[in-house]
């Protein structure tokens, strides 16, 4: 069925794409690859331990997605800190956990965009340029991940804050600019929703 | 998903001087906060999958974030806790930890 995962007997799942679909997340993924960035790598071109042992950023990213994406471990988003020394002491945390953990973050959020990436290449198009898409239940899981940060960038985007943003962009009217990215949205969200019900343990 | 070396090297230290130990031994806490993104059935999944809870409890902690917009679903110690946010964030979850102060 389009646009819906269906579960695979013996494990994994399928969905058929037609050829504007597979573009458009394609494309997405792409756009992912390129917010999240090349990784360590980029400073120690040459040596690969360097990269395993370089520190992370402690600063959160400028970009709200990669905000969203990679938040503050430490501090809590509605309770203000009761005292400066605490909401020092929550910022210096955040800083250290964000060093030892966002490289590691980010390499693993690029894999399963790559993933998805290499997926769709290896499709074979029928004649109108769909095609089946088959997952195995270890790609399914990398779909998931990507289908999950594409839904969390453009809702970063689109300024999702609370359920009742949800709500309005249910109703925006067909001439509104963000109308083709809140369908993308929801579509996005359709694909994830079947594809967690063909993984439910 | 690994824990940075400096962690596994503290614990051997703590191991070895006991008496070092200098604060009272108050566990910590995973919490997720709600978030309008996130899909209620992947949220579920990601607590059934990476904590290994069973579905009725993954799906009251779901809830629990949903309506009363956060639920804490692990505790330990900091290192641990640190761990379980750090995938939390792999899973693309919004998850802080804190110190238990009940």
């Amino acid at each position: 069925m389009p646009g819906h995962f269906e579960p695979l007997p013996g494990g994994g799942a399928a969905v058929a794409l037609d050829d504007v679909e597979i573009s458009i997340i394609r494309s997405l993924a792409v756009q992912l690859l390129e917010l999240i960035g090349p990784g360590p790598a980029e400073d120690a071109p040459d040596d690969p331990l360097a990269e395993l042992f370089a520190d992370g950023p402690s600063e959160p990213p400028s970009d709200p997605v990669l905000r969203r994406l990679f938040p503050d471990a430490y501090g809590d988003p509605v309770d203000v800190p009761s005292s400066p020394e605490q909401a020092q002491e929550e910022k210096e945390y955040a800083a250290e956990f964000r060093r030892f953990t966002e490289n590691d973050l980010r390499t693993g959020k690029r894999e399963s965009a790559l993933a998805v990436i290499r997926s769709l290449d290896s499709l074979t198009p029928a004649g109108d340029g769909g095609a089946v898409l088959k997952l195995t239940h270890e790609e399914s899981q990398r779909w998931l991940g990507t289908l999950n940060d594409l839904r969390l960038a453009i809702g970063s985007r689109l300024d999702v804050i609370d359920e009742e943003d949800t709500d309005l962009l249910y109703r925006l009217p067909d001439e509104d600019p963000r109308k083709p990215m809140v369908m993308a949205y929801l579509w996005l969200g359709g694909l994830q929703e079947t594809l967690v019900s063909t993984l439910m343990p | 998903m690994t824990s940075p070396a400096p962690v596994e090297i503290e614990r051997t230290e703590s191991a070895e001087e006991t008496f070092a130990v200098p604060e009272p031994d108050v566990p910590w806490v995973t919490i997720v906060h709600n978030d309008p993104v996130n899909l209620m059935s992947y949220v579920t999944y990601v607590f059934q999958t990476y904590f290994g809870y069973p579905k009725d409890k993954a799906t009251k902690l779901m809830k629990d974030v949903h309506h009363k917009g956060r639920a804490v679903v692990s505790s330990g110690s900091r290192e641990e806790m640190e761990r379980d946010v750090q995938a939390m964030h792999g899973y693309g979850l919004w998850a802080t930890l804190q110190q238990d102060r009940k």
